[in-house]
């Protein structure tokens, strides 16, 4: 539609919506009155109320009456502008009015869903529209700032979240740098043995989309690798990426493990990592055999060749005084580089993703569960590492005495839904501890025992899932197991008693087992913080990355550009992750296929004639927007360069500096409109 | 003029402004929102992109206005959307509540939070405590004492004109203080 150009002095026609939002805001709000009163306010030329304004019908209305009744602003009066500015600027930029003459009134959120008398909230939604009504005749027709994007994605976080959202990516032609923290990707998925509900191998399914990852032309695998600093707003980030020290040239790499088979060490010596200690490796090592990058790494903290211990700056000393039968074995491959120091690499990306994943609950944190104090209390991640085929015991259960068990308690919730650890269900613990039942049948057919407080399997095909188990003999208590301790009757074994009151029977039951299972749920990760700060994200009061919105932008964060995908969201399972992680590459690809960046025109600009050039403004301004023009003697702000926060506009001493849709002018008839009379 | 309060027909209740800043604390009474928190409804929240943008004017117009209290709200320190902001608002927040103390006004009616957008339950609990602390406090009634500020200013003048007309024929007519009528101090 033609755009309507304003005449000169055209007077102000205000069009003012109330929406009812069923009875969100009507049931609270008497949406008559307020319409009625404001009515009655100076320049309104229409005063409605309707039951969705959000909807077409709603929007149609607004359309209508802006032809109609010639409107050149528009107040709805609904639900928070974070949620539907957009809508209501679309609609009304649809029936030829600049969309920046539209104000949004948050009634619902601020109002009427938090505030219990009526009268008091009707008072307060006509104060909130006498504020936008006053406010409105100051606004301008603005237009659109467009920003060129960046089409590379830097997706941070290697586990099958961030490995799915790269291959989704890169198959659409996007560059993607992959940056993972551990020497390999794969993630916690990769140590899993079997899958719930379907059983299927975790690495049968995982190993094939790390392998593209990892040969994939369009994707920059950086493993071993942390994001160190970022900089830049959505279109253009300039992430600076540090790339550990592995003693091994990657390129030159071919991962034969001939440097591994050559160590000095003749036997495996220290804890493996990848097994959670219980198996062994050497000091040059691959992580486990279908590591992607395949490419070994030399850990100098115990490799002869270096001394020990750390310099302050974290780095290594070579000292030079091993044999080297590793690098003799690698040959003219020369791979091995014992003096290779942190790399810092540079990039430009658009867009990002987070995908930094979950830590397990450290169960040492609940000691009336013994673990860590009795050998035979292992918990969940741990027990996937032992009956898997490629684990320290190459799939056989057995327990540190070398023993078999043949009675097996599994607890449910450890660390979960209780007010002294984590209040959250971390919703995958009741699934995979069927899961872990069914497999510690399968390899002992020992007894097994699920100490469950609710029985939690939603999900397509989890319910059956359960019955599946349920049906194999499995017992299901449901009592939350109060205590750990030794079998006091059996001194040698290592036998525990697990106590419970079977809240179904009303029994307390001591139950004596030769293995415990801890069913650990699911805790943002110790660095989260960290990377909240650098990525300027929100975190729930858990300590989760927030999403933009619980259901209608689950994948978005309040910084544009930067997305989430995978636990680092909040605690779920595998299908979700993968799931999140398509969504968030597709709204990567949203932006990064329209080509440009839609930017709110809410920058500020400086009145030359008023500006006195006392430079005060200068300093104030964090993206140095603002420079001094030495021969006119006043500074000039670089709209591309200011992001809209309005700091320098408060801090002009003579009033010269604007801030678009935020003028002063503005803020004080909304300051007048919220504390002028009411009726009654 | 009448005072007009929110209540003007019960009991007297504060009125506050607050300016809550788009990333952190308006979410965070977004989500107090979406949560049903229940809480006191004396607050009128303004947005502004950054408690930065919060000019020292806007909490003295809104006090001179009818406000019995201002709140801003920001996002914690290091958090802030535009870097630093929060801390800018921060010195001017420091400076205004020496001002406002300066000028009469206890400065407990100013109070400055950071709350995230995770911190619906923050938000409540800020608006209920300020709501009682005011009500302590009891109105501010700037509006009123304008008023009532330009009465006696009419009255002095009237008064030294009296006093001028009384001594006028004695004393020396062209230095004699001209009578004037007083602007009123809210203009």
């Amino acid at each position: 539609m033609k755009p309507i150009v304003p005449k000169k002095h055209e007077p102000v026609r205000i069009g003012f919506y109330v929406c009812h939002c069923g009875t969100n805001i009507a049931g609270m709000v008497d949406v008559a009155a307020v319409a009625k009163y404001v009515a009655t306010l100076p320049n309104v030329a229409v005063s409605r109320h309707y039951k969705y304004m959000c909807s077409d019908p709603g929007q149609e209305l607004i359309q209508q009456d802006i032809r109609e009744n010639r409107l050149n602003r528009i107040v709805v009066e609904a639900c928070s502008p974070l949620l539907h500015e957009r809508t209501f600027r679309k609609a009304a930029e649809a029936a030829g009015l600049n969309p920046f003459q539209v104000q949004m009134v948050n009634t619902r959120e601020h109002n009427s869903w938090v505030h219990t008398d009526r009268t008091e909230a009707t008072r307060k939604a006509m104060a909130l529209a006498r504020a936008a009504i006053d406010r409105v005749p100051h606004h301008k027709a603005l237009e659109v700032k467009k920003v060129a994007i960046n089409p590379n994605v830097l997706i941070v976080g290697g586990g099958i979240a961030g490995i799915h959202a790269a291959l989704t990516l890169a198959r659409a032609g996007k560059m993607v740098y992959l940056v993972e923290r551990e020497a390999t990707i794969g993630g916690h998925m990769a140590k899993f043995d079997k899958t719930y509900p379907t059983l299927d191998c975790a690495m049968c399914v995982l190993s094939p989309k790390m392998a593209s990852a990892g040969s994939h032309e369009n994707i920059h695998l950086w493993s071993y690798s942390e994001v160190s600093k970022v900089d830049g707003y959505v279109g253009n980030f300039q992430v600076t990426v540090r790339r550990k020290p592995r003693y091994i040239i990657e390129d030159l790499c071919t991962g034969c493990q001939e440097c591994v088979d050559a160590c000095v060490y003749r036997e495996p010596k220290f804890a493996d990592e990848f097994n959670l200690g219980l198996g062994k490796r050497k000091p040059v090592f691959l992580p486990f055999p279908q590591a992607i990058p395949p490419v070994t790494m030399i850990d100098p903290e115990v490799c002869l060749n270096f001394k020990r211990g750390k310099n302050p700056d974290g780095s290594h000393t070579v000292s030079d005084k091993c044999k080297k039968t590793c690098v003799e074995a690698c040959g003219d491959r020369k791979a091995i580089d014992f003096r290779q120091t942190d790399e810092f690499k540079n990039i430009t990306v658009g867009t990002i993703i987070m995908a930094t994943g979950f830590k397990i609950f450290d169960a040492k944190r609940t000691p009336f569960y013994g673990y860590g104090i009795y050998p035979n209390v292992y918990n969940a991640l741990e027990v996937e590492r032992l009956i898997n085929a490629s684990g320290p015991t190459e799939g056989d259960l057995i327990l540190r005495n070398g023993q078999r068990p043949k009675k097996v308690a599994i607890v449910h919730c450890v660390g979960s839904r209780d007010e002294n650890t984590n209040r959250w269900c971390s919703r995958v613990c009741c699934l995979y501890s069927l899961k872990l039942a069914h497999l510690i049948k399968e390899h002992t057919d020992a007894e097994v025992y699920n100490f469950y407080i609710d029985m939690r399997t939603p999900g397509k095909g989890m319910e059956e899932f359960y019955n599946r188990i349920a049906e194999e003999g499995m017992h299901l208590i449901r009592g939350k197991v109060a205590d750990v301790y030794p079998d006091l009757d059996d001194g040698q074994t290592g036998r525990l008693v697990v106590q419970a009151e079977d809240t179904l029977t009303n029994k307390i039951l001591k139950i004596p087992v030769d293995m415990v299972v801890l069913g650990v749920g699911l805790e943002p990760h110790p660095d989260a913080e960290n990377l909240r700060r650098m990525f300027n994200l929100s975190c729930s009061a858990e300590g989760w990355f927030l999403e933009r919105h619980c259901k209608l932008a689950p994948v978005d964060t309040f910084t544009d550009g930067i997305f989430l995908a995978g636990c680092c969201q909040g605690p779920k399972d595998i299908p979700d992750s993968v799931a999140q992680a398509g969504a968030a590459a597709a709204e990567a690809m949203a932006l990064i296929d329209k080509g440009h960046i839609e930017q709110e025109p809410n920058t500020a600009y400086i009145l030359a004639d008023e500006c006195s050039g006392c430079k005060s403004c200068i300093p104030l301004c964090p993206y140095t927007a603002i420079s001094f023009d030495e021969t006119r003697e006043k500074a000039l702000i670089n709209e591309a360069l200011c992001k809209g926060c309005g700091t320098c506009v408060a801090s002009c001493p003579s009033g010269s500096i604007v801030q678009n849709l935020f003028e002063d002018e503005e803020i004080f008839s909304e300051i007048r409109g919220v504390l002028a009379p009411v009726p009654a | 003029m009448t005072r007009s309060s929110p209540a003007s027909s019960g009991p007297w209740t504060p009125r506050i402004v607050a300016f809550f800043c788009n990333w952190c604390t308006y979410t965070a009474a977004d989500l107090a929102g979406v949560s049903r928190m229940k809480h006191a409804s004396n607050a009128r929240i303004i947005r502004l992109m950054c408690s930065g943008r919060v000019d020292p004017q806007f909490v003295i117009d809104a006090l001179t206005k009818g406000a019995d209290g201002v709140l801003i709200g920001g996002c914690h320190p290091n958090d802030c959307h535009y870097a630093e902001g929060n801390y800018k608002c921060l010195r001017r927040f420091q400076m205004l509540k020496r001002m406002v103390a300066d000028l009469g006004i206890e400065p407990d009616r100013l109070r400055l939070e950071w709350i995230s957008a995770a911190e619906g339950e923050k938000v409540k609990r800020v608006v209920n405590e300020m709501t009682e602390t005011l009500t302590a406090l009891g109105p501010l009634g700037i509006p009123e004492k304008f008023h009532e500020w330009d009465r006696e200013m009419e009255h002095f003048a009237q008064r030294v004109a009296a006093q001028e007309a009384a001594s006028g024929a004695s004393g020396c007519a062209e230095h004699a203080p001209q009578p004037r009528t007083p602007e009123p101090a809210h203009a």
